[in-house]
């Protein structure tokens, strides 16, 4: 039994059962976090204010950190707002995901030379920086899990992915707060991070609750000046969570999901949302576990060096399912099914979960608000 | 105590890149039909030549830099002993018109072999029936060679082939030789010409018409059109033929040819790798849908 008086730590048991003491780190000492990271040869990427929005990009001090900004989230809606305090990470998710550095928007895959005897066919070497993401939330946990899947689980795996993947360090951060687009609960998959990180905070009003679930997470705590957390911070930081959790008000429900949109496919609700949808795809840009890519050729004025350059692309656009002088999803009824079945129903089938981790960002940056939980509702309903 | 070193994901293995494509040079260039020409293709690299093995229904995918990539089945013989490899390839869109201004000599990339092939154990003790439409026989010849190489081990070899006229019935030359090696090849055509004194109509009409095979011992192998498949699926069915020894070669837009990017899925299938050859029972619920 611990000593009452001694500050304690909730102990989250490891594979053998350990346990793990969370710790107390106070803001002031949170600052050093960036020079033990970069010290370790890490380049810190986190959240960050650009073009009034909070995304994820290369952090160099707290001083980048959204420090005292939130989020106002609705349906079509993103607005930064002041906080009434100065906390780091009180805001919910913004445009951006993981993804962008862990399957990069742009890269080059493979490239072509002409030579004297002919084409001759290079993969680039590949030298990603060693990424450590600071402020991942629960669902982002889990939307890396779903592209592990995704690139990793074979039976062919994305090289780059893999590399970018293979070297990241996970520093997850518990939500504080839900957005009116939050669902992770309907999901499974938030607000508490619970597995798949090196370390998770959660802020409180002077500093964080922290604990480590790996040795390279541990290391890294070590070096922060910190204490083990007491009771009343275990407390608080239990109280943060859980208000996060009852502030989540979206559902989706996910009974036989998969069967429900299988069976659905001629539903009148995919001409009503048709009617909506702009097919911009910017909803799949923002969801953290879309994956599609196409590959552009680009080629050297000379045309003797080709890079074939892979890009994010969408089933949104038009010609994403070209083939044979024509289109085979030529409307945007037959594109937004394709997104919502696959994402919801044939993602099962393919890799074992759903693709939806119910951050909601695809219902805040939908320019018409077009809300997938109330898509689902409606097919749900039974047609007349 | 031991707790993970970190959270990297197990699957570490080394794995070959994907995107790497081998160099291969024309060896000849064979005009089948109109806008349909035959390449075929020569590593290299001698190891990577000692290397390539494909399945009957598998395809590569042919790089032309600056133009693009696409996938083509592969219409050789699996077992054929010379490092070469031949692909059927019909004038459609930029890539395969840039193909198509290459000489015997020149360079191009390929990668593969991708995807599932078709279910030649299956064959085997078994009539078979080969259907196809247009250039739908070209991934359907490594099924053909392979039957023919080891005959005695097949009841019954029928290939029913339908094209839109007697000009565009594909490898035609190579009718007399197979049925000398017990292939009954018949044709059909949509449109038929003055000199033209064969079947005209759909190919279901053939299957419809087939006297010489036991249903309840043989395995179809389709590919055409989809609506063809479609159609050729409903008659084999009529005619006794059991949905999971109909077997179909799927088209889709395939781009990295492994999976990864997106483009051909079709329902929950990755045609690329779940593909191109399905098994029908597997796939039915989704051959009706519309723009699926």
């Amino acid at each position: 039994m611990p000593n009452e008086n001694a500050a304690v730590s909730k102990r989250l048991p490891d594979s053998d059962g350990n346990p793990q003491q969370s710790h107390f780190v106070a803001t002031e000492a949170f600052a050093s976090i960036f020079e033990v990271l970069q010290g370790k040869g890490y380049t810190v990427i986190g959240p960050t204010i650009d073009q009034h929005a909070i995304v994820y990009d290369q952090v160099r001090s707290l001083q980048d950190l959204p420090q005292g900004w939130t989020d106002r989230q609705g349906a079509g809606e993103y607005r930064l707002e002041r906080r009434d305090d100065n906390a780091l990470f009180g805001y919910v998710v913004g445009p951006h995901s993981w993804k962008h550095f862990l399957f990069p928007p742009a890269m080059t895959v493979a490239t072509a030379d002409k030579t004297a005897s002919g084409w001759t066919f290079q993969t680039p070497e590949d030298d990603p920086p060693k990424y450590a993401f600071l402020g991942v939330r629960a669902c982002e946990l889990a939307a890396m899990r779903v592209q592990d899947r995704v690139f990793m689980a074979g039976p062919y795996v994305d090289p780059a992915y893999h590399q970018r993947r293979s070297g990241a360090l996970i520093i997850a951060v518990n939500c504080s707060q839900a957005a009116p687009t939050c669902f992770c609960t309907s999901m499974g998959t938030g607000p508490q991070c619970t597995s798949g990180f090196d370390l998770a905070l959660t802020e409180l009003t002077d500093g964080f609750v922290i604990a480590a679930a790996t040795r390279d997470g541990e290391e890294i705590l070590s070096e922060l000046k910190s204490r083990p957390a007491t009771v009343e911070e275990l407390r608080q930081a239990a109280a943060v969570t859980q208000r996060a959790a009852e502030q989540v008000e979206r559902r989706l429900d996910t009974t036989n999901i998969r069967d429900v949109l299988f069976a659905n496919l001629d539903h009148p609700r995919w001409d009503d949302v048709a009617q909506r949808c702009l097919s911009c795809a910017n909803c799949t840009m923002v969801c953290p576990t879309c994956f599609c890519s196409s590959v552009q050729e680009v080629s050297d004025l000379s045309g003797q060096h080709v890079e074939r350059q892979r890009q994010w692309d969408s089933c949104f656009n038009f010609d994403f399912s070209y083939m044979n002088g024509g289109v085979i999803r030529d409307t945007t009824r037959s594109r937004y099914r394709q997104w919502l079945t696959h994402k919801l129903a044939s993602w099962i089938d393919q890799f074992g979960s759903s693709g939806c981790v119910g951050c909601g960002r695809c219902i805040a940056w939908c320019p018409v608000g077009i809300d997938l939980t109330e898509e689902v509702a409606a097919i749900r309903e039974p047609t007349s | 105590m031991s707790i993970p070193a970190s959270t990297t994901p197990s699957s570490s293995q080394q794995v070959p890149n994907p995107w790497q494509a081998h160099a291969v040079s024309i060896r000849s260039i064979q005009q089948e039909i109109d806008g349909v020409s035959t390449y075929d293709l020569a590593f290299d690299n001698a190891a990577a030549d000692g290397t390539y093995r494909f399945s009957p229904g598998q395809f590569n995918m042919l790089y032309l830099p600056g133009a693009g990539e696409i996938a083509i089945s592969v219409s050789d013989d699996p077992a054929r002993s010379a490092s070469s490899c031949r692909h059927t390839v019909r004038t459609a869109g930029n890539v395969t018109r840039t193909l198509g201004k290459l000489q015997p000599g020149d360079t191009l990339g390929l990668r593969g072999p991708f995807g599932t092939a078709w279910p030649m154990a299956d064959c085997i003790g078994r009539d078979v029936i080969i259907v196809a439409g247009g250039i739908g026989l070209a991934p359907l010849r490594p099924a053909i060679y392979t039957l023919l190489r080891e005959r005695r081990c097949y009841g019954r070899l029928n290939l029913l082939l339908g094209a839109r006229s007697p000009g565009t019935l594909l490898y035609r030359s190579e009718f007399a030789q197979w049925e000398e090696r017990g292939l009954v090849v018949q044709t059909t055509v949509d449109q038929s010409t003055p000199d033209w004194t064969g079947n005209v109509g759909v190919v279901t009409l053939l299957l419809e018409r087939l006297r010489s095979f036991d249903p309840t011992n043989s395995v179809l192998l389709c590919c055409g059109p989809e609506v063809m498949m479609k159609f050729t699926a409903v008659t084999a069915q009529h005619r006794g033929i059991p949905p999971e020894r109909i077997w179909i070669s799927m088209e889709r837009n395939m781009q990295c040819a492994v999976g990864l990017c997106g483009h051909c899925q079709w329902g929950p299938e990755f045609v690329c790798k779940d593909g191109p050859v399905f098994r029908y029972d597997r796939i039915a619920r989704w051959i009706d849908v519309e723009r699926l």
